[in-house]
């Protein structure tokens, strides 16, 4: 009945036309080629697979219970909103992963789009806000990292500081105003973040699909990827084996600032004014979308494709609720059933497991 | 001439003296008990030959030669292999990920070079067909028996070609039939002729597999002789102090 007991004993095409082996060479190839599960089997079990039938469902159904759904004015809406929360879940995802949290993005989001906004406010080109934003982010999320890694504090406690930290730092660079100037180059910031290049698919979401890419493979192809899950899957055994804990560690935190600093360029260009209050509250939503999404907050356990679905899935939510015509108050209690709706099918099938 | 050689060994830390003056050799393809009560002074041992801790005193010669280790990778380096007490494994990996966990192979050149899936799948399925264990590359550790798990662990020190092994309570956490297991794998080890140092608590386990013991009390050795020479009765009152020195 698992999938266990039911091994896939294909060995590779290429075996079959060479000639005929002895029996060693054979059971080694068969070795290496046996799964525990097999593809199909492996996509049942995945909770990233379950929600994104449920997204899938959720469209079809608001396609013919309303008539604004399936407008592509209203679709451009959705996908384009989902993008911020996934970008910044794709980071996010990683850090879950090593077995950490990032409670910091949303503020360092803020942070980064008033770096940005003030820079070329003050009259410095784009390229010059971008560097200075991404060059924020980095600094916020090595300061993280340092001290998570190298002093030992839990992830929690630093980021949660850090949070604070970073929204008044924002409020500190503009004196607590809105800045919806952008001097020379604001026509290109807002090209940057409101256009549509490629199909008139938003700008926002070709990011998200590249980063979402990028990300899936550092995680699947790289010895960095592979040095990420282990951390978080045995941090003592990646110490004793050779890992390089540490740096790796600072690296990931690096990254999920970067994810929340490259979210704020693009929301900076598509909103085209920065406040304050941007942010405030999303590193609970990106969260809910990495969990949603397959990450386990335990460590070891996520996938790029993960966040941008359970991404997909709140903002779903978000959408129907308005265009069903439902009070926006139950909205909260709706993304809170499906954070623990999803990973209650996780718990029940790791049950079902044991038994 | 010894593989290994410790000549008055000893570490303290602060005011207390963990190993004292301890000296011993191991020899290429020998298995060597290493017994003692809890706090006896063989974890810290241990941790010195794997370039966890420095000596505080005395030297240690592999080969022949001075060994100075600063860090647990020196150690690999020069072709100490460590099998953790707890076997250091992530649940979340598969078994041949585990293998290679830290030295993971890669093809392509420099930054853009890609995990080597299919040489790493390839190598770590021979090596678990030369230990003759059914673990399979692609399985996921979290599934295995305690036997499989440890011959995930004992698989990795057969990726570089190790002089030494050392196991740390191999078969503290595993069944009858799983100890009989891992017992088959530390003598398909000495078989190519490395040297194992086999700490444990389990009598039946040192005298079924090694050559020779070595018990320490309260820091210092206080016996090193050939199984043969010995008995479970002599170690046993060795450790507890029963009997003084043999």
């Amino acid at each position: 009945m698992t999938p266990a007991e039911t091994p896939d004993h294909r060995t590779r095409s290429s075996d079959e036309a060479r000639s005929p082996m002895t029996d060693s060479t054979n059971s080694l190839d068969q070795s290496i080629a046996q799964k525990q599960h097999t593809r199909l089997a492996a996509l049942l079990s995945s909770q990233t697979f379950w929600v994104f039938i449920a997204v899938i469902l959720a469209c079809l159904y608001l396609s013919f219970a309303t008539d604004s759904f399936a407008t592509s004015k209203n679709l451009y809406n959705i996908t384009r909103n989902v993008t911020f929360v996934a970008i910044i879940a794709l980071g996010m995802t990683i850090v879950i992963i090593s077995g950490g949290i990032d409670l910091s993005v949303g503020s360092v989001l803020c942070l980064c789009s008033m770096v940005l906004a003030v820079t070329m406010h003050a009259g410095y080109s784009i390229e010059i806000g971008i560097a200075a934003a991404i060059g924020t982010a980095l600094v916020v999320g090595a300061f993280n990292g340092i001290l998570i890694a190298y002093l030992g504090f839990p992830p929690f406690v630093v980021t949660l500081g850090m949070l604070s930290v970073a929204r008044s730092l924002a409020m500190v660079a503009s004196n607590n105003t809105v800045v919806f100037e952008f001097g020379p180059d604001h026509d290109k910031l807002l090209a940057l973040g409101g256009g549509a290049w490629l199909f008139g698919i938003a700008n926002p979401v070709l990011y998200m699909l590249v980063l979402a890419a990028l990300t899936g493979f550092v995680l699947r192809w790289t010895r960095f990827g592979r040095h990420v899950f282990a951390i978080g899957g045995n941090e003592q055994a990646a110490i004793l084996t050779g890992v390089p804990v540490r740096p790796i560690k600072v690296a990931v935190y690096m990254i999920s600032a970067l994810s929340a600093g490259i979210a704020g360029i693009v929301q900076t260009g598509w909103l085209g004014a920065v406040t304050t209050n941007i942010g405030a509250g999303m590193e609970l939503q990106v969260i809910a979308a990495a969990v949603i999404g397959g990450a386990d907050l335990a460590g070891g356990v996520g996938t790029a494709l993960g966040a941008l679905v359970g991404a997909a899935l709140i903002e779903v939510i978000r959408n129907s609720l308005g265009l069903l015509g439902i009070n926006a108050f139950w909205q909260g209690t709706f993304i809170g059933g499906a954070i623990i709706l999803a990973v209650l099918f996780d718990r029940i099938r790791n049950i079902r497991r044991r038994d | 001439m010894p593989v290994l050689e410790l000549q008055n060994i000893s570490k303290h830390f602060g005011a207390i003296h963990a190993v004292s003056d301890v000296s011993f050799s191991l020899e290429a393809g020998e298995v060597v008990g290493l017994m003692g009560d809890n706090g006896a002074g063989k974890s810290t041992l241990v941790k010195m030959i794997a370039g966890n801790f420095r000596p505080s005193h005395g030297s240690m010669r592999l080969d022949g030669a001075e060994l100075v280790m600063h860090r647990p990778v020196d150690a690999r380096r020069h072709g100490i292999e460590i099998v953790h007490q707890d076997l250091a494994l992530c649940d979340n990996l598969t078994a041949a990920a585990n293998v290679y966990l830290g030295r993971e192979l890669r093809r392509g050149f420099g930054p853009f070079s890609v995990l080597d899936y299919a040489a790493m799948y390839r190598r770590a399925a021979q090596i678990f067909a030369e230990l003759k264990s059914e673990t399979r590359p692609r399985d996921l550790v979290k599934q295995m028996s305690g036997g499989q798990r440890q011959a995930v662990a004992i698989a990795r020190t057969r990726l570089s070609d190790p002089k030494i092994v050392l196991m740390d309570e191999p078969t503290a956490a595993i069944s009858v039939r799983q100890v009989a297991e891992v017992l088959n794998l530390i003598r398909r080890l000495r078989d190519h002729g490395i040297a194992v140092a086999l700490i444990s608590h389990r009598m039946p386990d040192v005298f079924t597999v090694a050559d020779r013991v070595i018990v320490m009390r309260r820091g210092r050795k206080v016996a090193d002789k050939r199984i043969a020479d010995s008995s479970p009765e002599e170690v046993t009152g060795l450790i507890t102090g029963a009997i003084e020195t043999a």
